[in-house]
């Protein structure tokens, strides 16, 4: 598990932090009535709040308070009864008001912790400093024009939530299961889409790297939004490589913002962000402090959706799962839900076979999420429950699953109309067993004389002549009584 | 016979004579007027443009909007002869400080920085107003971002104090909203909106013998006003008396959700508080505003003034306000601070002033260096400043501090007294140049009425008489949050007792 | 604490306003001068004592999860000094 980069002085550990920034799933912005949907057309979603005119303010849209709480509670943390709005000051071409209104000395919740799932099945616990609101900044365009930026303010305003990691990962996979069990928190509690593609959740990378045994906190760079989780574990190898690298050159690792170029896979200072920054916070007068109680907060506890990890612990010790098919099952929230009604009433090691090997292999081949499945979780439980009262076999379930993926039938139906059932009249089956025996005299034989292996041909062909329908059960039971193996 | 209605028959009289112009009317006498169809808006309107005309020296408006103002007032006559009057505003002339963002009308603010804006968007107070039936005339002047105390710092030129003597010096207005102020004085209009940070309405009402107004703070809405100072800023009356304060206000309050600072209370009726009687109100006079090396007049006048209400049958308390002192240098944190926020949205990007540079930066830089005048830009600096890495505990927040500090000792006061009685300004009206070599010299014209800023309290200036000089002195009231109505009744009973008759002196010969 | 020059230029930067290289010592005795005379609160005891966050003793306000504003970019875009509509223009910016 540990992770060290070997140098020629010492033996390097890194040490990462993350600061993830979650867009919260709301209709307006944070302090404006302006839409927040992804994809519009540009400064459409732009009141004069947004665009800052002279004499605008700011009211705050309560949902995101209540999301801020949820996700709060989510992650295991402490809500602030009182928090508080302040700006910080900096001039930038998408910051509209010159300050962004985020949440500084007092912010909504604090202290959380998570438990991240290691490929591994181990789990280990990550703290968490803190989660505050703030306001996203609008998007600036710069490959429309060679000598100007566009600004486009759609995204000006939409409420995020910034969720600060201490700096306790030491390896890029930690890193990386730390991000996913994010996603999948928020995602269950729809609280954000997790969507890292469209920018709805983005993480700046805190890196520095120390000799091995060092406990103290060496200058550390920040790497910012990097949009998926295999650039974020690249970004954070490439860089804990250069800081390696710079260090044992007798050089010293300067503190700055860089971006990610997934092009190249390197990381490379901003030139913009180069300034000491000094953004002169304050609490924002324009505002009020949120108050809350505590029957609000537990108003928000008791809509609580059941989380990953209570989850996972059910299903091991409910349900009999292993660890490791927990994780794959309850990592996303889709997924989960499906397999929940798969499962429902049902055998649920066979339910997560069925889901684990055979659903999500046939939803990789066709590179299909959960949600666009032909196979609905309702039909792969009836199939289980044509399986499990023996209408089917093993065999044929496999190739009534194929037709369903492919033409999102009902299990009973295709069933029907391919005439799959089983056969359990004993005398088809007899017949069926004698012939094979009478066809195949010199096998027969081997069986008698103690070849136990043989039998296995003979179910083989019992079954061929019953275009699998027999029950195996039973012909092997026959076979054994008329062969004595 | 009480002097308000012996004035009011003299006033009469000259109406009727067709010696007083319909412009020089009180807002009450000219409701009264308009609904006796003595008089229409239209002509009421066209007497204030004939005015504006002839005060053009004055520069106290920097757009004047006559076609406008004709236009609504025509929509008042209208409404008065289909009797739907929306009540005592309607067909009521009134000037707006260019601070308050008017829709489809230039907005500057007095700052290079926003030349050009023209809000697609109206400020609730003035919505408020022109729901209630009253006329803009025009955009007053003030100083740049309501940035001083004099008139002096507007990239349109500093406003003239209709109030002359005969030196030949022309005489600042006061400040922030001079150009109200001044509008009002020479009867331009009949009343005008100010807006109110550390006194910007109160001192120049002081400096130019009329009333001026600011009510608690969260009883006016803040939307759509360009922000000074968030914390501190309101929007208040300035009239010609204290009726006519109390029916502006009455149109400009209430409850605004677009403002989170604004205060979900009913409006009261505030003329109706107006009633004569102070007996037994008991009048708080705090030791800590006499200042060293203040002029002699101005304890002359505030004695008298507490004179002036225990003859009316108040009862006279000293009090202690014991950080008092303290509150003008906190003030010159807290504003600045908040302003050079509140700025930051000045850069070129969206609307007004835009100086090219080459890179962001410098258009930034340029815009706001040759956009900013050097009262804005000093503060803005201040402000940065006191908020910077290393000094914000040490200013920024010792000064919030002392802010509550000087909330509690109104809240202690205020146990024992109703208002509180203090002169508004440390001087009359001074020339126009003088105290701009020292900027803390001009910063103590607001000594008297920040500390009520500070503690966000209702208060209102009156003219209580003459200076040595001949120029108006203001007597100032304070009351507790949302008590308008005692401070209205109050204010009027220290205006009849005053009985502040004088008119601008040398304006008359000029005009 | 005295502001000197280079104080004056950074704090300029910060709020991004250009100012004559001449005018940076002036400044700065005049900023040093009021800064000086709001010194003076030192001598106030606030220990113990709560900053203001605002005189308005109300809940703060909020608003309903809907969409009520925007859609305006006619409104928007009227005032920019330079701009290619439907967006707003500025310098090159290198990240
Ligand atoms: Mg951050
Ligand atoms: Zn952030």
């Amino acid at each position: 598990m540990s992770y060290i980069i070997k140098g020629h002085k010492h033996d390097w550990e890194i040490v990462i932090g993350l600061e993830i920034h979650a867009q919260v799933i709301s209709n307006s912005k944070l302090f404006s009535g302006s839409a927040t949907a992804f994809g519009s057309d540009p400064n459409t979603q732009v009141s004069l709040i947004d665009a800052a005119m002279p004499g605008m303010l700011p009211v705050i849209n309560k949902h995101c308070i209540a999301q801020a709480v949820k996700t709060g509670l989510g992650l295991n943390a402490k809500i602030n009864m009182y928090s508080v709005f302040e700006r910080k000051n900096y001039f930038y071409a998408d910051l509209p008001q010159g300050y962004q209104i985020t949440q500084f000395l007092h912010p909504i919740v604090v202290e959380g912790l998570l438990t991240i799932d290691m490929e591994d099945g181990s789990t280990r616990e990550i703290g968490i400093e803190r989660l505050h609101m703030e306001q996203d900044a609008g998007k600036s365009i710069h490959d429309k024009d060679p000598r100007r930026t566009f600004i486009d303010l759609n995204r000006a305003g939409v409420c995020l939530m910034e969720i600060v990691s201490h700096p306790a990962m030491h390896s890029p996979e930690e890193a990386g299961a730390y991000v996913r069990k994010v996603r999948s928190i928020v995602r269950y509690l729809e609280t954000c889409d997790g969507n890292m593609e469209e920018g709805s959740m983005r993480a700046d990378v805190n890196v520095s790297v120390r000799p091995v045994g060092d406990t103290k906190l060496w200058t550390r760079t920040e790497t910012k939004n990097v949009n998926s989780v295999r650039f974020m574990m690249q970004a954070i190898e490439f860089e804990a490589q250069r800081q390696v690298e710079v260090w044992e050159a007798g050089g010293e690792v300067k503190q700055q913002t860089r971006l990610f170029d997934p092009d190249s896979g390197e990381t490379r200072s901003m030139r913009s962000k180069e300034e000491a920054h000094d953004y002169r916070y304050f609490p924002c007068p324009d505002l009020l402090p949120i108050e809350l109680t505590q029957s609000y907060v537990d108003d928000i506890k008791a809509t609580m959706p059941e989380l990953p990890d209570a989850k996972k612990h059910r299903l091991m010790s409910d349900n009999g799962l292993s660890a490791y098919d927990a994780d794959v099952l309850v990592a996303e929230r889709e997924v989960a839900d499906y397999f929940e009604i798969v499962a429902k009433g049902r055998d649920a090691k066979v339910a997560a076979n069925w889901v684990i090997s055979n659903l999500f292999g046939a939803l990789k081949g066709a590179e299909k999420g959960i949600l666009e499945s032909p196979v609905s979780a309702e039909n792969l439980g009836n199939l289980l429950d044509l399986l499990a009262d023996d209408t089917i076999s093993g065999r044929i379930a496999k190739d009534v699953f194929e037709i369903m993926f492919s033409t999102g039938q009902d299990p009973a139906a295709i069933v029907e109309e391919k005439g799959l059932k089983q056969i359990t009249d004993t005398g088809a089956i007899e017949a069926a067993v004698d012939q094979a025996i009478a066809e195949n005299p010199e096998q027969a034989d081997e069986v008698r004389a103690g070849n136990g292996k043989a039998i296995g041909w003979f179910v083989g062909q019992v079954m061929q002549k019953t275009q699998g329908k027999a029950n195996p059960q039973a012909v092997n039971k026959l076979l054994r009584d008329k062969l004595g193996g | 016979m009480p002097p308000v209605a012996s004035r009011l028959i003299l006033l009469f009289r000259k109406w009727s004579n067709k010696m007083t112009k319909p412009n020089e009317l009180t807002i009450a006498d000219a409701r009264d007027a308009l609904t006796k169809g003595d008089l229409s808006a239209v002509e009421l309107t066209t007497s204030c443009i004939q005015a504006m005309d002839g005060a053009q020296d004055l520069n106290a408006f920097i757009t004047e909007t006559p076609e406008l103002s004709l236009e609504r007032a025509a929509q008042s006559d209208a409404r008065i002869a289909k009797k739907e009057s929306r009540g005592a505003l309607e067909g009521i002339p009134i000037a707006v400080k260019d601070l308050y963002c008017t829709e489809g009308v230039l907005t500057t603010a007095a700052s290079h920085i926003l030349d050009g804006f023209v809000p697609p968007y109206e400020s609730t107070v003035t919505e408020n107003l022109r729901n209630a039936g009253s006329v803009m005339t025009g955009k007053t002047n003030l100083d740049e971002f309501a940035m001083g105390s004099a008139n002096v710092t507007s990239h349109y030129g500093p406003v003239k104090n209709p109030w002359k003597l005969d030196d030949g010096k022309d005489r600042v207005p006061g400040g922030s909203s001079g150009g109200s102020a001044a509008a009002v004085a020479a009867h331009l209009s009949l009343g005008a909106i100010g807006t109110d940070t550390g006194g910007s309405i109160r001192q120049p009402a002081s400096f130019c013998g009329i009333v001026g107004m600011k009510p608690t703070y969260g009883r006016c809405s803040r939307w759509g006003t360009v922000a000074f100072a968030s914390s501190l800023d309101q929007a208040g009356p300035m009239t010609k008396t204290v009726r006519d304060a109390a029916i502006m206000l009455q149109g400009m309050a209430g409850h605004d959700v677009k403002d989170s600072t604004s205060v979900p209370m009913v409006v009261p009726d505030f003329e109706a508080a107006i009633t004569g009687d102070v007996r037994g109100l008991k009048v708080g006079i705090p030791k800590e505003y006499v200042i060293d090396g203040a002029l002699e007049e101005i304890s002359e006048i505030w004695k008298k003034g507490a004179e002036m209400l225990r003859d009316a049958g108040a009862e006279i308390i000293d009090i202690t306000l014991p950080h008092t002192k303290y509150a003008l240098p906190a003030y010159y944190i807290i504003a600045p601070a908040e302003a050079s926020s509140n700025l930051s949205r000045y850069d070129g990007v969206r609307y007004g002033l835009r100086v090219e540079g080459d890179s962001l930066d410098e258009m930034y830089a340029n815009t706001r260096g040759e956009g900013f005048g050097d009262e804005v830009k000093r503060r803005i600096l201040i402000g940065a400043y006191v908020l910077s890495a290393g000094y914000y505990d040490a200013y920024y927040v010792k000064a919030q501090q002392v802010r509550s500090r000087i909330a509690e000792d109104f809240n202690t006061a205020f146990q024992d007294v109703d208002v509180i009685l203090t002169p508004t300004a440390p001087s009359t009206a001074f020339a126009i140049g003088e105290k701009m070599d020292d900027p803390i010299v001009m910063y103590m014209n607001d000594v008297f009425t920040v500390p009520a800023s500070m503690a966000g309290l209702p208060c209102i200036s009156v003219p209580g008489g003459l200076g040595d000089d001949g120029l108006p002195l203001g007597l100032h009231l304070i009351s507790k949050p949302f008590d308008e109505q005692t401070l209205f009744r109050a204010a009027d009973v220290l205006e009849r007792q005053a009985n502040f008759t004088a008119q601008p002196k040398g304006w008359e010969i000029n005009r | 604490m005295s502001l000197d020059t280079d104080t004056v230029r950074r704090i300029a930067n910060l709020a991004r306003i250009k100012i004559e290289e001449e005018k940076m010592a002036p400044l700065a005795d005049e900023l040093n001068q009021i800064i000086g005379w709001i010194e003076q609160l030192s001598e106030v005891d606030t220990d113990g004592v709560a900053p203001m966050t605002s005189v308005t003793k109300i809940d703060m306000p909020s608003r309903e999860d809907v969409i009520s504003d925007g859609g305006c970019e006619d409104k928007v875009l009227a005032n920019a000094p330079s701009g290619e509509p439907p967006y707003f223009a500025v310098p090159k910016v290198v990240e």
